[in-house]
């Protein structure tokens, strides 16, 4: 089995050890979009501290470890700026308008069998893999 | 500040996570979606091992009244699947596949995702701020097509 597989493995325990421990003590989904989401349109203000400080784990644990980590990590974005922008822009609405994301209706929403979380991820991998056909073999822009 | 203080642990073991799983490397995100191309299929032990803990999570809490820091669990989950979950799906898959980022690699990444990153990161906030206003108007348009 490839090395990446298992660190796939490994690292995927690791998030779903998060996601379990943010439910069971904290009693919240861990969900990315809408922790960031809340904030950002402030119709979680109300939970902010407790935002602001998963945020703060997750922007700076990884910049830690980083050097330290026996594995080059790189991430490999396009250097098409105005592809960059769109692409946020769509993760940004899209996210909030579906009210999740991998982490949220991926991991938290199928391990729980949610018929929305189900249904949202098959929507985005399908729109995910039209867009890599699109963008990288049909108009090689990225 | 208890409750806090595990935020803050729950964040810093996802974010490890994506580290190591190579989720914050957008060529293995759309290595994932590139069925017809050099497939990779790494995102797939991704999600499965990060369902396992969690499907093990959602049954102790179903055992339970309260989280153990004493506040609420999450209610039930909704059981429709309507037009904002389809196309805010669909509109987020297409910046997914785009450029290999999603919400949470995102801010991961941000110690050394460079411009390209920060762009990114800044736009996807963009988004967020603008989409109450977005939900609105798309909510009025598709009512006035029926």
């Amino acid at each position: 089995m490839p090395m990446d597989w298992i660190w796939g493995l490994v690292g995927g325990l690791m998030i779903g050890s998060a996601a379990a421990f943010y439910l069971l003590v904290n009693g919240r989904v861990m969900g990315a979009s809408g922790i960031i989401g809340g904030l950002v349109d402030r119709t979680g203000w109300a939970t902010w501290a407790e935002r602001a400080a998963f945020i703060a784990g997750l922007a700076i644990v990884p910049m830690l470890i980083k050097p330290v980590y026996s594995v080059p990590v790189m991430t490999n974005i396009t250097s098409n700026i105005p592809a960059v922008i769109l692409a946020g822009l769509l993760v940004g609405v899209g996210t909030r308008l579906a009210n999740g994301c991998t982490s949220g209706h991926g991991v938290c929403g199928i391990s729980r069998f949610s018929i929305r979380g189900i249904a949202a991820t098959i929507f985005y991998l399908v729109a995910g893999g039209l867009a890599v056909i699109v963008f990288r073999h049909l108009l090689e822009a990225i | 500040m208890l409750r806090n203080l595990s935020a803050f642990i729950a964040g810093s073991l996802f974010g490890a996570g994506l580290l190591i799983s190579g989720m914050t490397n957008t060529r293995k995100v759309q290595g994932w979606l590139d069925i017809f191309g050099d497939w990779d299929p790494t995102l797939a032990f991704v999600l499965g091992g990060a369902i396992l803990p969690m499907t093990l999570a959602w049954w102790i809490a179903a055992r339970r009244a309260r989280a153990f820091l004493g506040n609420d669990l999450p209610g039930k989950p909704g059981t429709t699947i309507d037009r904002n979950l389809m196309i805010g799906s669909l509109m987020f898959g297409a910046g997914w596949g785009l450029v290999g980022l999603c919400p949470g690699p995102a801010v991961a990444s941000i110690g050394w995702g460079g411009v390209g990153g920060a762009v990114f990161l800044v736009s996807m906030l963009a988004g967020m701020y603008v989409a109450p206003a977005f939900r609105i108007r798309f909510n009025q348009m598709a009512a006035a097509l029926h």
